[in-house]
């Protein structure tokens, strides 16, 4: 590593080491503590008391301990090989930690993010001659089945290319290209490139975010839909399935790629997610889900400080990709974890807490991460999108408490999780009532063209019955349900029946666990056209037994679970069944 | 500064320190001193006390003495750095002892010997080299085994409250819980932080009725001890625990004892030290710090052992979003929730349906491991006993009267759900097919109709007979 040292341990406090005698140091700049080698961020900086945030358990540092300056920020290594790889918040792969040291994170391991023997196969697409700038595309390697990864040009870079790679095996630091920039000088371009973390990668400009992120999880395609580019909340007390809905996400949304950021949170959930991706299969691409994942683990009892580094570090990786023209959807979990720890680093460096003791600047920080999220004109001109549905982890389920609150600030969809839901085992929890999505109107000229108009219509028809309920329920909790008229009695069973037969969805089962856009728009259909037939019904004199008893019922209860998605014909033939029966029953009551 | 430099420098001894506020001493004029590092503080008697160093700087060491500083004196305090972490020797041997929260026996046998010491602050595990749980503990209590599924190397806490009988249910798994077809060795570490002396006793005397007292080592830290030392307690045990499990072979329940009063000294040190207080006054990291103790429990890939992970907490007040049951039900995989009204009611175990939950249940119950039915009974049980209560608030503002026929089968439902199914003996060993042809039993109060949650084949197999 460098020998250049920029001072020495003056005090340490946890995670954070305050330095002296500081000679050329750099904000944000990368250093090494002690003869363990642990890897911080300096991130204040004073000649006899600048802040060092360590990465890396502290035990065993001293005062007089040296720092070592890396002379650059804490980056990322951007190129082939990130996919299916498992990396700690500040990208150190570890899966080849383990191979060297064993079950347990040693401390100061240095090892380098990327496979740096492995050999790529590069198809170049430049010339040698060709004018180029930051962000315009190299040439491609084929990194997995669906992922054609291509090489740009770093951002910020400029100049023609002198001489560009013949097609061929590279290691991710052979240079295929030889940049000569505007000053005569030249540059070598690598496979691979550095970019800070902090850092968002430029773009040329913002597209509107009007094609929908389909996710195959009904509640949130048909009630609170959202787009590619969005950014989302996901907020819910312990126990109320934030990690299960974001893993259902993850496993069945059409983003190109997944960077799945375990961010504070246990470690067996990644190693979950380990066990299970590889063995799903993509049912876009027949491929296996790893081949789209990139993980990142900071899990609960990891250092502290490299917690909140994690979402960085997961964001620039979802940018590079969204440079390349690919929809990558971020799964943050979960960002109140995030938000603890720049409290507590914030709490050992001594400033001033602002609510609940987090630093006044934890809005500032919130909306920074959202805003790189985004449907973008990449530089070369691609279409490009980045996602980020974030949990939060309320304390006590409280949604008044800081992190909720300032995060709702900045996103523009909210899948509220109830607790009442998830005692119940109402999976996935997410409330009708306090959700809510701002993409509705982006995207339905999508839906429109996909399932035809009515999707519009029906979605509204049962949303109004669902916030009907609502008020109908306050008046049954006073009076009890028969003393309400048929009329309204209905709304309570069909809203019933729509929340068991539509909202509810099995994660563990097969057919369940996903459903395609017209699966979804046709079930929709069923269940409206239920409820305005039999409302017409009711009228005519039919009673709600009558309606209940109808033996298409119990198909309609049991249609999630028995139409595949491949073959929807069963739906029409359910519809048709509902339609013909209701046509005898008012029949009889003409 | 080099290693061998610091070893050297090690030896030397501080006569006379500045200052001593509650367990925490600060000397000033040291040599470089390295982040929590073990020292001995002497006393004018001569007597050892073990502590560790919570801040080093240039000017001042801040150290936390385990043993309290009752009887300290400024100027004949004498302090020792060691140059290296608290480690703590462990081996077999260990089990069928007693010892303090630091690890020293108090049982009058020799001191323990070992090749092996290690760390008490242990090492995060490789989230690579986890083994993903799946292996159906049978508790023989219903409701868990039923509802809430114990899973080999979960974290699974009781979340209790005073005067409730979790104690009676920790004895009562540690005794019965088993893997059936299975016969690797099988060992219980009990760390208990500040309980009273008769809950200890009350522990020991439950493991040596059942005869398994020399597979259980005891880390008692209880109500008259320095409170400072609980900090280290669970750290000791379960340092043990992981070797154990992940050197020996053998699968380790590990019951912890009570973590609301770990937290308090967790909160009593912060104080002390000035920090900025979060949630009712406990550090930013105690989320932190919990999980640095949850986090130890699992499996490992290529290891034939386990942790399971039982922390018992008494909810201050039952209040479930208090800090301390809230921080843990983040980092723990479920939790099993006491509900007071039931103990009133003579149900044991007063296990709260609703919000207990188990995270592994999923991938250890079904075809195989219990039976094909469970996954969808448990989730059927669920729903209808959510709704019981429905009917009950309801009930009780309209008059049970004035219910539908269907809201009375429910009222049926949740009186045999809570006699027959939850409720048991404390000495009661019930198989997972004795629970599961119970929890079809109750359900007949229900048409079949209602059985959404169920698959016909199923109702027509188990409902039917």
């Amino acid at each position: 590593m460098n020998d250049r040292i920029i001072g020495r341990v003056k005090r340490v406090n946890g995670p954070v080491i305050e330095v002296m005698g500081i000679t050329d140091a750099e904000m944000f700049e990368l250093v090494r503590v002690g003869d363990a080698n642990l890897i911080g961020e300096l991130v204040k900086l004073e000649a006899e008391a600048a802040v060092v945030q360590v990465y890396e358990d502290t035990t065993g540092i001293a005062p007089l301990d040296p720092v070592y300056g890396a002379g650059m920020q804490l980056s990322v290594e951007l190129g082939p090989g990130m996919i299916g790889n498992i990396y700690d918040g500040i990208q150190r792969p570890l899966e080849a930690i383990r191979d060297i040291a064993g079950i347990y994170i040693r401390k100061g391991i240095d090892i380098p993010s990327l496979n740096k023997t492995k050999r790529w196969h590069f198809v170049p697409s430049a010339k040698p001659g060709d004018n180029v700038t930051g962000g315009m595309i190299l040439g491609a390697v084929q990194e997995t089945e669906n992922v054609l990864h291509k090489i740009l040009v770093p951002p910020g870079e400029k100049g023609m290319l002198e001489s560009v790679a013949p097609e061929g095996d590279y290691t991710v630091e052979d240079v295929i290209a030889v940049l000569k920039g505007d000053d005569s000088q030249t540059k070598d371009l690598l496979l691979m490139h550095r970019w800070p973390i902090r850092l968002q990668r430029p773009t040329r400009k913002r597209l509107p975010p009007d094609i929908p992120l389909i996710t195959g999880q009904r509640v949130i395609d048909t009630l609170f839909p959202i787009a590619k580019g969005s950014t989302v909340s996901i907020p819910g007390g312990f126990g109320t399935g934030k990690t299960m809905t974001q893993q259902a996400v993850a496993k069945w949304c059409d983003a190109d790629l997944i960077v799945y950021i375990g961010c504070g949170e246990r470690g067996n959930e990644i190693t979950e997610v380990l066990a299970e991706f590889p063995e799903l299969i993509d049912p876009r691409t027949g491929r296996s889900l790893m081949e789209r994942t990139i993980l990142i683990a900071n899990t609960s009892n990891m250092p502290v400080s490299a917690r909140e580094a994690s979402i960085y570090t997961g964001i620039t990786m979802a940018e590079y990709f969204r440079d390349q023209g690919y929809h990558v959807a971020v799964m943050a979990d979960s960002t109140s974890r995030w938000a603890e720890a720049l409290r507590e680093l914030s709490g050992r460096m001594e400033e001033m807490p602002a609510e609940e003791g987090f630093p006044a600047y934890l809005p500032t920080r919130i909306a920074e991460f959202y805003e790189r999220a985004g449907s973008m004109e990449t530089l070369s001109g691609n279409a490009g999108s980045v996602t980020i549905i974030g949990a939060v982890s309320p304390p006590g389920g409280d949604f008044s408490e800081p992190v909720t609150q300032h995060t709702k600030r900045f996103i523009r969809c909210f899948w509220a999780l109830d607790r009442n839901l998830a005692n119940a085992r109402h999976y996935p929890a997410i409330s009708w009532l306090d959700s809510y999505s701002e993409y509705l109107d982006d995207i339905s000229m999508w839906w429109d063209q996909q399932t035809g108009p009515q999707w519009r219509s029906d979605r509204t028809e049962i949303m109004e019955l669902l916030h009907k309920e609502v008020r109908l329920q306050q008046v049954v909790k006073l009076v009890g349900p028969d003393a309400l008229p048929d009329t309204q009695r209905f709304i309570l069973e069909v809203c019933t029946l729509f929340k068991n037969a539509f909202l509810q969805q099995n994660a563990y089962d097969k057919i369940d666990m996903f459903s395609t856009v017209q699966k979804q728009a046709k079930m929709l259909h069923i269940i409206v056209t239920y409820w305005q037939r039999g409302a017409e019904a009711i009228k005519r004199g039919v009673t709600l037994v009558k309606l209940r008893k109808m033996k298409v019922y119990q198909d309609i209860i049991k249609m999630k679970f028995t139409v595949a998605n491949d073959d929807l014909s069963e739906l029409d033939k359910i519809q048709g069944r509902l339609e013909r029966a209701m046509d005898q029953m008012e029949a009889l009551h003409a | 500064m080099p290693e061998n430099n610091r070893q050297l420098l090690a030896g030397r001894e501080y006569i006379g320190v500045d200052k001593i506020d509650g367990p925490l001493i600060f000397v000033s004029k040291t040599h470089p001193v390295g982040y929590r590092e073990l020292i001995e503080c002497v006393d004018k008697q001569g007597n050892v006390r073990l502590g560790i160093v919570l801040e080093s700087s240039t000017n001042i060491v801040v150290v936390q003495v385990f043993e309290g500083t009752t009887g300290l004196t400024l100027p004949d305090t004498r302090i020792r750095f060691s140059g290296k972490p608290l480690t703590i020797p462990v081996s077999r041997e260990m089990l069928g002892r007693v010892f303090d929260g630091l690890g020293h026996p108090t049982d009058g046998g020799p001191i323990q010997r070992s090749d092996v010491e290690l760390d008490v602050n242990g090492v995060a595990i490789n989230p690579t080299s986890r083994q993903y749980p799946r292996d159906f503990i049978q508790t023989g209590i219903s409701v868990i085994d039923g509802m809430n599924t114990l899973i080999r190397g979960q974290k699974l806490p009781i979340f209790s409250g005073n005067g409730l009988p979790h104690n009676t249910l920790a004895a009562q798994i540690a005794r019965q819980a088993k893997i059936r077809g299975s016969d690797t060795e099988f060992a219980v570490v009990f760390a208990a932080m500040g309980v009273k002396h008769d809950v200890a006793r009350f522990f020991i005397q439950s493991f040596e009725d059942s005869g398994v007292l020399e597979n259980v080592a005891l880390f008692l830290s209880l109500a008259d001890d320095p409170s400072i030392e609980r900090l280290i307690t669970p750290r000791t045990a379960l340092t043990l625990a992981e070797h154990l499990a992940f050197a020996e072979d053998m699968h380790v329940l590990v019951i912890m004892t009570d973590m609301t009063n770990y937290c308090e000294s967790l909160r009593e040190i912060s104080t002390i030290r000035g920090e900025i207080p979060s949630r009712k006054g406990y550090p930013g990291y105690l989320y932190s710090d919990l999980a640095e103790l949850y986090e130890r429990s699992g499996m490992i890939k290529g290891r034939k052992g386990s942790i399971t992970l039982l922390p018992i907490l008494t909810m201050p007040n039952d209040d479930i979003s208090h800090p301390v049951p809230d921080l843990s039900g983040y980092i723990t995989e479920g939790q099993i929730v006491f509900e007071r009204e039931m103990d009133g009611r003579g149900i044991y175990p007063p296990i709260a349906g609703l919000p207990s939950l188990s995270r592994l249940m999923k991938d250890g119950i079904g075809e195989g491991m219990t039976r094909e039915d469970h996954p969808h009974l448990a989730s059927q049980l669920f729903a209808a006993y959510s709704y019981v209560k429905d009917v009950r608030n309801l009930a009780s503002v309209i008059g049970e009267e004035e219910l539908t026929p269907m809201d009375h089968s429910y009222l049926e439902f949740g009186r045999e759900f809570e006699q027959k199914f939850v409720s048991q003996r404390n000495d009661e060993d019930r198989s997972i097919e004795q629970t599961l042809d119970i929890g079809w039993e109750v359900l007949k109060a229900l048409p079949s109709e209602e059985l959404h949650r169920l698959t016909d084949e199923e109702i027509e197999k188990f409902y039917g007979k």
